[in-house]
């Protein structure tokens, strides 16, 4: 029987994929709208759900700190081992660095963000157009990255999984009843 | 002879001056007209940048003080680029038809320590309302400063209609904030 992640290394790094995504689309999609309460309302629930999508990665480091993730399979060479750790080290440094870098857009820009309309996330950075405009090319820049590391990460998974048939992929999902 | 003429207007005029400070130069450069408003739970702040102003103000006579104010609303700065296009719009100012705000002042109360109520007509989007603006006065030097503050509701002006109508997106009160520097002639 091969070792999984633990359960809860699972919902979050699921819940997290899904969460994501869907900034991700919402970012892309809400940037170009003409102004109108439903450009509003997206603005608003992007920066919540940016917000709870930074929580969710504290709560999941935590976690990792306590409870290793099993071992990758002795195949990989040391090259594939260093493109692993750094690609997966690079996720999660952007995976930080993407809602900072929203949060001090807004406060430069001038909207606070306020979660769930309720409460109020300091603004760190005082209002300044030309400061905000640098931070949306950086909160960009940071997510076009992440999408090309996403993409390698996805790919490999499915690399491992239907070329390599291990069980790279498989460790993440849930078990099967008969394992 | 040019100084008998000096010392002459000297004496007619002087005292005049010392009974009666009249603010009525008003400094652009230190005053300023603010709002603040809410959207989704979040305050936003904005300025007016060119206004015009007729201010007579003696702090001896506050009953006879005038304030008028013309506020062109398409120098509103709301806060972000595409929201200053935004309201100049229909649902909004409609600037095209309402190109300006304007405050004429009527009854003037003294509440005493320099704090003061000023009553008066605000005439927004072809709409009238009477609105009163509690004000402090302070005198620097040559130069008077007038702070003051008052809620209006966005809905008495039908400013923000159709689809921005509601009140969850963008609140009904806007707090208009004003600070005016004025010299004395």
């Amino acid at each position: 029987m091969s070792e999984h992640y633990t359960p809860p290394a699972k919902i979050l790094h699921w819940l997290m994929a899904a969460l994501l995504l869907a900034l991700l689309i919402l970012g892309v999609y809400m940037h170009d709208l003409p102004l109108s309460p439903d450009k509003l309302r997206l603005y608003a629930w992007h920066k919540w759900a940016g917000v709870s999508a930074f929580l969710l990665l504290l709560v999941r480091l935590g976690w990792r700190a306590g409870h290793r993730p099993p071992p990758l399979p002795g195949s990989l060479s040391r090259h594939m081992r260093f493109a692993a750790h750094a690609g997966h080290l690079a996720l999660y440094g952007l995976m930080l660095a993407i809602p900072l870098s929203g949060w001090l857009m807004s406060s430069a820009k001038g909207f606070q963000t306020v979660w769930f309309g309720v409460l109020p996330i300091p603004d760190l950075l005082d209002k300044n157009k030309a400061i905000g405009d640098l931070l949306q090319t950086v909160h960009w820049g940071l997510n076009l990255l992440f999408v090309l590391i996403l993409l390698g990460h996805i790919g490999a998974a499915l690399k491992h999984h239907f070329i390599d048939r291990d069980d790279i992929l498989s460790r993440m999902l849930p078990r099967r009843p008969e394992n | 002879m040019t100084r008998r003429i000096l010392a002459l207007l000297a004496t007619t005029f002087l005292p005049l001056h010392a009974h009666a400070v009249e603010y009525s130069q008003v400094q652009s450069a230190q005053s300023a007209i603010r709002f603040t408003y809410q959207q989704m739970g979040v305050a936003v702040d904005g300025h007016f940048q060119r206004f015009s102003s007729q201010l007579s103000f003696d702090p001896a006579r506050p009953t006879a003080a005038k304030a008028n104010f013309t506020i062109d609303l398409a120098s509103i700065d709301t806060g972000a680029p595409e929201g200053d296009e935004a309201v100049a719009g229909k649902p909004w100012f409609h600037t095209q038809a309402f190109p300006t705000a304007r405050f004429v002042s009527g009854p003037i109360k003294a509440l005493g320590n320099h704090r003061y109520e000023i009553s008066g007509q605000l005439t927004l989007k072809g709409k009238t309302q009477e609105i009163v603006i509690p004000t402090t006065f302070t005198p620097q030097g040559r130069d008077g400063v007038f702070d003051g503050q008052v809620t209006i509701r966005r809905a008495d002006f039908a400013v923000g209609e159709g689809s921005w109508a509601k009140f969850d997106l963008v609140a009904n009160d806007v707090l208009i904030k004003f600070r005016i520097t004025a010299s004395s002639k």
